[in-house]
């Protein structure tokens, strides 16, 4: 489904996400092994795969605890897809490439 | 509990507590649960960890001063609230004043995709948070399970939850971890391996369609702590756990005796009446007078101006009072000033715990002196014999230990062994009294014994408990020469006796005339004699006098006549002799 011609109407949401701009937040937790690996990875999985068009924003929830509830936190590191909607978590070091693609749905 | 016993066990235990302020939960647990630890509450859906662990953070907000956490993984913030404004707790009031902090945890699965390493950092925060912003000195995870199902690596999540456990030791919170019920496991991810301190168990059963939750306390590291199944109930004010007997046999007990209402029963038992905060029975067969006795007792004690509690499981409170009206008793006026006070509920109209804590919250409110239960055979239609034994075993102790006096009465079926109640209270009971048809002649009557009394003298005699329009007696039996004479058999032999007695009395008040009468006939007798006698004498007196007269007189006219002779004599004896 991603090679062929997508007729407008039809697959909405997929032409719109390939050019979509992707706002991301990244929490983490100060100098953690499992933060630092994340950001790491996250960082080029950006350049990589969304190049020009994204924002990402990385939150140390340390610095600001009152973010842990109100963004209903848990696991971290957590990169969180605020745009496009709907919104999207991602928990982990952001090692598997391949299922953070999936989960951004940036790739299908 | 007493304070004494609290202080004999703070004497013994170093570990300290938190007051749960649940009201029992804390007597079992000998202070609370383990400060500072986490505690571990688990059992089934639906048998109230969340309502416990909700009100162990409410009570400590409003009664202990100790702010409190509460996680919820379950259910959000607005539903917890409305779940329980019916208990009267305003968690929002709570949450404004910052006394407590309510947290929803979301956890959806298909919304979190899992990308590698991660840890529970963000919950460490957050719980982290909210504790420091309110100080918080109580923390509840309800339930920390659910991460269960929302994270896939069980690993991790393992190893992070031991590290939370450990956490909240270090923060020096005391908390509380609810988990479900697993199989054969206390909780279905094994919880209990990661809390060690303190276990909890809840459970919901239900035996012949009622239902009954109950706690134990599996596991109290360091502390005393009763080992039983407790039931509790959850009600309007929130739970109660119902410590089945309290851990010590130490209350303080009275030498004070209060009459039972009806004077000859008192006599029998030297004339004083039942110890104060005593337990008495009553049993009998059906109509025996069990229930007139017990509103004697109840009346006797607002007479004295003291106030009774009268459970009534088969009449409703009108009846009592229209049916003893028929014996010479209203009760209407005590009713009236407040001093009686009647609670009539069915059976079956809810479990037997229910019942007792509604008997424990009315003699709470009420402050009786005197309680009666009548019948407490009913109530072995919503429980076994075993249940309702433990529960009147509670029921007296809270009585003693208020220092009440309570009256059971129980129904004992004629073919039954009547030396024994179905109920198998009678061994816990301070005095029994048992009344019994006694069937003879045609009819039923009703005879009384007091089958024990302790620490008192008290009479072996049966005595015959009549129930008239002027009230409640007892009556010495007759003791026929055909044995026991009862009812009419007895007025019969009573009367007999007295018909003798008059027959006697006028046979001898007869024979007594008869007496006097011949007395009368002899002293006539004696007086005719008499006079006959007299009349003789007098004959013969008359004679004599006559003749002492006549002699007299002859003696008289002989000297006269000698005198005269005398003078003439000569001549006379001349002219004699001459002419002789």
């Amino acid at each position: 489904m991603s090679e062929q011609y997508i007729v407008p109407g039809d697959n909405d949401d997929y032409i719109d996400k390939n050019k979509a701009m992707y706002s991301l937040r990244l929490f983490v937790t100060g100098a953690s092994p499992n933060s630092i690996r994340a950001i790491a990875n996250t960082k080029k999985m950006c350049e990589d795969h969304l190049n020009g068009r994204y924002e990402l924003e990385i939150i140390d929830i340390y610095q600001q605890p009152e973010m842990a509830e109100l963004e209903q936190l848990l696991a971290v590191p957590m990169l969180m897809r605020r745009l496009p909607l709907p919104e999207r978590r991602l928990i982990g070091d952001m090692s598997d490439l391949n299922k953070v693609l999936t989960g951004l749905e940036i790739k299908a | 509990m007493s304070k004494e016993s609290k202080k004999v066990l703070a004497n013994h235990v170093l570990l300290p507590k938190t007051p749960t302020g649940i009201t029992g939960l804390d007597q079992i647990t000998g202070g609370g649960i383990p400060k500072g630890r986490p505690t571990l509450i688990c059992g089934d859906a639906g048998c109230g960890k969340t309502l416990i662990s909700l009100e162990f953070i409410v009570r400590g907000a409003m009664e202990f001063n100790e702010p409190g956490v509460f996680m919820a993984f379950e259910e959000k913030a607005e539903e917890l609230e409305m779940n329980v404004a019916s208990l009267g707790f305003d968690l929002k009031k709570l949450q404004d004043e910052k006394k407590i902090r309510l947290d929803h945890v979301h956890i959806e699965r298909s919304e979190i995709e899992e990308t590698g390493e991660y840890d529970l950092d963000g919950l460490f925060i957050r719980l982290g948070y909210a504790i420091d912003s309110i100080g918080a000195k109580r923390v509840v995870l309800d339930t920390i399970e659910n991460l269960f199902s929302g994270l896939a690596n069980q690993t991790i999540l393992r190893a992070e939850l031991r590290r939370l456990f450990h956490w909240l030791k270090e923060k020096g919170v005391t908390a509380i971890i609810t988990g479900e019920r697993g199989d054969g496991k206390l909780t279905r991810q094994g919880l209990e391996e990661y809390v060690s301190d303190c276990v909890i168990l809840l459970d919901h059963r239900i035996i012949n369609q009622i239902s009954t939750r109950r706690l134990r306390v599996v596991k109290y590291r360091g502390s005393i702590h009763g080992t039983n199944e407790y039931p509790f109930l959850i009600d309007q004010e929130g739970i109660s756990v119902l410590p089945v007997t309290s851990l010590f046999l130490d209350k303080e007990v009275s030498e004070k005796r209060i009459p039972s209402g009806i004077t000859a029963l008192d006599q029998m038992m030297g004339g004083k009446g039942f110890y104060r905060g005593s337990s008495v029975l009553v049993s009998g067969t059906a109509g025996t007078g069990k229930t007139s006795i017990a509103a004697y007792f109840a009346s006797e004690a607002c007479s004295r101006g003291e106030r009774c509690l009268y459970f009534a499981f088969e009449e409703s409170p009108r009846q009592i009072i229209r049916n003893m009206t028929s014996i010479n008793l209203d009760l209407q006026p005590y009713v009236d000033k407040g001093l009686l006070e009647f609670h009539a509920a069915r059976p079956t109209m809810y479990g037997l715990e229910m019942h007792l804590v509604n008997i424990y919250k009315s003699i709470k409110k009420f402050k009786p002196s005197v309680v009666i239960l009548d019948p407490i055979t009913n109530l072995v239609t919503v429980g076994s014999v075993s249940e309702v034994k433990g529960m009147l075993i509670r029921l007296i102790d809270f009585l003693q230990e208020e220092q009440i006096t309570v009256m059971f009465t129980a129904l004992t079926l004629n073919t039954a062994v009547t030396e024994q109640t179905d109920e198998g209270v009678s061994s816990l009971v301070d005095a029994w009294l048992l009344v019994r048809d006694i069937e003879y002649n045609g009819e039923r009557n009703r005879g009384m014994y007091i089958m024990k009394s302790r620490g008192m003298k008290h009479s072996n005699q049966v005595r015959e408990f009549v129930i008239t329009d002027n009230g409640l007696d007892l009556v010495d039996v007759y003791l026929g020469p055909d044995g026991v004479l009862t009812g009419s058999a007895r007025e019969a032999e009573i009367l007999k006796e007295q018909t003798s007695k008059v027959i006697k009395t006028n046979a001898v008040s007869r024979k007594d005339r008869e007496i006097s009468r011949k007395r009368k006939v002899l002293e006539a007798k004696i007086a005719s004699l008499q006079t006959e006698f007299e009349s003789v004498e007098e004959e013969l007196n008359k004679v004599y006098i006559e003749e002492q007269l006549k002699d007299e007189i002859m003696a008289k006219t002989l000297s006269e006549i000698t005198n005269i002779r005398r003078s003439k004599a000569e001549e006379q004896e001349t002219q004699i002799r001459k002419k002789k």
